[in-house]
């Protein structure tokens, strides 16, 4: 990849692969996360990127210390967690809290103990908790958008669907909608999502960009639809401005990203509170007259 | 409504609701006991009865949420978990309103109601629209189409919810318990909304509920549940023979009071 030109502080190929990558991310995370909201599971991404690192461990053990296998394992270890995790919900063995505690918890103790087994914690797995979306390579950049692309389009594919189950699963079922089946995408896309953006904002921040997003959207939205525009638009802002902020000042881009998210959503709401308090419409409202 | 009820009586269509000796247990404790019941096309009935009498129960046990434990059920005609036209149904569920983290708009959550209907992998097509625009309109909500259910009112939120089942055409509509002590103004619209579908398109309503006074002049039947039927027939009927039924009457005055 050669460095196209853009100004400072985007002028060097690193910083735009950094960019593309950070910037996928910001488009994806958020429209999962906004169905993952209404869902009330806004802490599955964190729960599976636990889960993700113990397969962050086990690849590093089973195929050395290139971590060519760390992907595909944390790939295949948040695939059967967050199947794991809706499966425990959706029979009702565990409350989505409590399902959601249990894989939390066990993947980051595997993780931890196959790290200590494959030599400890070094430089590459602390770029999988942390994210460094600085030295993503062009064949990440490319596997990053690939995913992206197609957790979009299965998104908008399914968006309806989606939206009908996590808004009512109840009412969905006896309406004769693939419950199963849409509970089981949205598992599966944000598994995906999560490994795909591990090695940009990290593990443990990955979560972040799917609901902080989100939570800013809801402040301004009035709708599902709007919601989610508004989350995407402002996790893309964030990525280009974290970005920026990270080189200008030598600060860690991922954090810096999620920070600029919070403060946002901080911002929107203090705003939102001081201008007009958020009252239940009156029953004598227009449309409710007889014609 | 009478007729409605007389055209079905003189051209007897299949029923689109049929339970036959239907019995169900939560372990050793028998919740139902030799159900029968049949709803037909253009019958607005009501199903009543005290707490704990299985009235939930058996409406699960009809749409097919929960299997009998013998006894034989029909949906139009199939067992209910053979019905491939979920459309056909419509359902409003017992829940005072719509706990909504994200805003989701009216019109939103009504379009939801076409999914069954077009088919739940298709792109919204202007007969959709369509459909969501007149069932906004049945129960008088056209005006609030863009704003979110969770600003309105109860008795708003539950005519969004009603016409979410609407959206998709249903030949019989049932209701859970819709919630009670609503204002007058939505328990008109309620009413008007039910009376629509029964007169103006030949549904059929099952209304599960405490509180009938806003329909009670609008039922053909009303059935009465305590662990098995204890009555089935015209209100009118009921309102002679209620009490004399060996239900307590403690448990009565709530439904008994709107029929009177």
């Amino acid at each position: 990849m050669t460095a196209i030109t853009l100004p400072y502080p985007f002028d060097l190929v690193f910083m735009q692969r950094a960019l593309i990558a950070s910037l996928a991310v910001g488009v994806f995370a958020p429209m999962i996360g906004t169905f993952l909201v209404q869902k009330r599971m806004s802490l599955i991404g964190d729960g599976i990127g636990h889960i993700a690192f113990a397969g962050v461990g086990a690849g590093i053990l089973a195929g050395g210390a290139t971590g060519h296998l760390a992907l595909p394992m944390a790939l295949a270890f948040a695939v059967v967690g967050a199947l794991g995790v809706e499966w425990l919900r959706a029979k009702r063995k565990a409350s989505g809290d409590l399902a959601l505690a249990l894989f939390f918890y066990s993947g980051i103790a595997l993780g931890v103990v196959l790290v200590s087994v494959g030599g400890g914690l070094n430089a590459s797995v602390l770029t999988y908790l942390f994210g460094q979306p600085l030295t993503v390579n062009a064949t990440e950049v490319r596997v990053i958008v690939a995913l992206g692309v197609v957790i979009v389009a299965v998104m908008l594919a399914f968006r309806r669907v989606l939206f009908s189950v996590v808004t009512d699963e109840e009412w969905s079922r006896v309406a004769g909608l693939p419950v199963g089946f849409a509970n089981t995408v949205l598992a599966v896309v944000t598994a995906c999502a999560v490994v795909a953006a591990m090695k940009v904002v990290g593990i443990l921040l990955i979560a972040a960009m799917m609901v902080l997003p989100v939570a800013s959207g809801q402040v301004i939205a009035r709708s599902f639809r709007g919601t989610m525009r508004w989350a995407v638009a402002i996790s893309v802002a964030s990525v280009i401005a974290g970005l920026a902020a990270s080189r200008i000042w030598g600060l860690a881009p991922g954090g810096t990203i999620v920070l600029i998210t919070a403060g946002v959503f901080a911002v929107l709401a203090l705003a939102k509170r001081s201008s007009a308090p958020r009252l239940p419409l009156p029953v004598d409202v227009p449309g409710e007259q007889e014609a | 409504m009478a007729e409605a009820v007389a055209e079905a009586a003189s051209a007897p269509e299949a029923p689109l609701l049929e339970a036959e000796g239907v019995t169900f247990a939560y372990g050793r404790t028998p919740v139902l006991e030799g159900v029968d019941l049949s709803i037909r096309p253009g019958e607005f009935v009501a199903l009543v009865g005290p707490n704990g009498s299985g009235k939930s129960t058996l409406l699960r046990v009809l749409l097919g949420s929960l299997p009998a434990a013998s006894g034989r059920v029909r949906l139009f005609g199939e067992p209910p978990e053979h019905v491939g036209d979920r459309g056909r149904l419509g359902y409003v569920p017992q829940r005072p309103i719509l706990a909504s983290e994200v805003p989701a708009t009216v019109a939103e959550i009504v379009a939801t109601g076409r999914l069954s209907r077009s088919g739940w992998w298709r792109p919204l097509r202007p007969a959709d629209r369509d459909a969501v625009g007149h069932a906004l309109t049945s129960v008088g909500l056209e005006g609030l189409a863009d704003h979110p259910v969770n600003q309105l009112s109860g008795g708003q939120q539950q005519r969004a919810f009603i016409a979410r089942a609407f959206a998709s055409e249903p030949e019989l509509l049932v209701l859970d318990e819709p919630i009670a002590g609503v204002d007058a103004e939505s328990q008109r619209r309620f009413r008007d909304a039910l009376v629509h579908l029964v007169v103006e398109h030949g549904g059929a309503v099952l209304l599960v509920s405490h509180e009938l006074s806003a329909v009670a002049p609008d039922l053909d039947r009303v059935v009465v549940l305590k662990r098995r039927v204890l009555f089935d027939g015209p209100p009118s009927l009921l309102t002679e023979e209620g009490v004399s039924l060996g239900v307590h009457r403690d448990d009565l005055p709530l439904w008994l009071e709107g029929l009177r």
